[in-house]
């Protein structure tokens, strides 16, 4: 596991107060996380932070799960 | 510094979303000075997040109210009034505008959307003043939220800077009204903050960098400065002030062109 992926899965579990071993590859924020979708944006603007990047609005939108998550910021970087 | 300034006086927050909010730099700030805070939230998403924002502060009042529906608004003030009887100030967080109108051009505005930016961003100050002064027996505050766009045209920043300017002037309007009742009303127009309401905003990073590197102070400001000169407004050190349009912005206001010694940036 890569640090940004070990950086992504720390904010979520923080973010969603689950556990850690349910932030899997394929973990649907929503679907499997209970995330709202307030959560969704709050998930987004703390990756931004933690990265220094900008996550624009319509690639926010795909942004679903953990590995969509840590493969878009992954690029960005 | 502020200790005890605000003791003995109640006050509601409309419009906190999360630890981001500049709503929350408010409320923390009347806090610490010993205010006793009521919280108004909409919707179940919020009140999640409310909830513990407000255990935080010792509040234990949070209240539903949708500021587009005139019978939620009276149910808050009803609920607000059987459990204090008085209120002494309201801090006043809240706008709306569809996000895909705060890009492209202001001149694609729909009428719907013209319409609900200025009802929930605009009218709805003057509803919940009109309510909460009636409960100021002895006097009072209130304070809203504006942004720079209001007087300048910012970027993508569109059918709410058009709402911002309105609500500058029913601040001074209201300010007339009430000011015979010793009631105050003020607006802080705070410098760019990443909040919730700001992630609806194109290109906000640039936009923050732009006032970072251009400001007098040469930096934004954060939710406990907005929170400190709030303070002020709602408290007896502004016991003189009314109808102000008070920036909190690092000073981006009094700025006519980009520094020269700033960095050329560009977007993304």
């Amino acid at each position: 596991m890569s640090d940004v992926a070990d950086r992504v899965r720390k904010i979520v579990v923080e973010h969603l107060g689950v556990e850690e071993e349910k932030v899997t590859e394929n973990a649907s924020f929503i679907d499997d996380l209970g995330a709202d979708s307030l959560d969704t944006v709050e998930l987004v603007m703390a990756f931004e932070e933690e990265f220094g990047i900008e996550i624009p609005d319509d690639a926010a939108e795909t942004i679903q799960t953990f590995g969509d998550a840590v493969r878009f910021i992954k690029e960005a970087q | 510094m502020t200790s005890g300034l605000m003791t003995g006086k109640r006050g509601l927050i409309m419009g906190l979303a999360n630890d981001k909010s500049i709503a929350w730099g408010i409320a923390k700030a009347c806090a610490g000075a010993g205010a006793e805070l009521a919280f108004s939230y909409q919707g179940e998403a919020l009140l999640k997040r409310v909830g513990p924002l407000a255990a935080e502060l010792g509040s234990d009042l949070v209240l539903p109210c949708d500021v587009g529906d005139e019978a939620s608004v009276d149910a808050l003030f009803a609920a607000l009034e059987e459990r204090w009887g008085k209120l002494d100030f309201i801090v006043h967080a809240i706008g709306f505008s569809d996000k895909n109108e705060l890009r492209g051009r202001y001149v694609d505005t729909s009428r719907q959307n013209f319409l609900t930016s200025m009802d929930i961003s605009v009218f709805s100050f003057t509803s919940v003043v009109k309510r909460a002064s009636a409960m100021m027996t002895e006097g009072g505050s209130c304070l809203t939220l504006t942004y720079y766009g209001a007087e300048k045209v910012m970027p993508h920043y569109n059918v709410m800077g058009v709402a911002k300017a309105a609500l500058e002037a029913s601040v001074r309007y209201l300010a007339e009204d009430l000011g015979r009742d010793g009631i105050r009303v003020n607006a802080i127009s705070a410098g760019t903050i990443k909040t919730l309401a700001a992630s609806g905003i194109g290109d906000f990073r640039y936009i923050m960098k732009w006032n970072e590197y251009n400001s007098p102070l040469r930096r934004t400001v954060s939710q406990e400065e907005v929170g400190k000169s709030a303070l002020y407004l709602l408290s007896d050190l502004g016991s003189a002030v009314t109808g102000e349009v008070h920036h909190v912005d690092a000073g981006y206001h009094v700025i006519g062109m980009k520094n020269p010694d700033a960095p050329d940036i560009t977007k993304g």
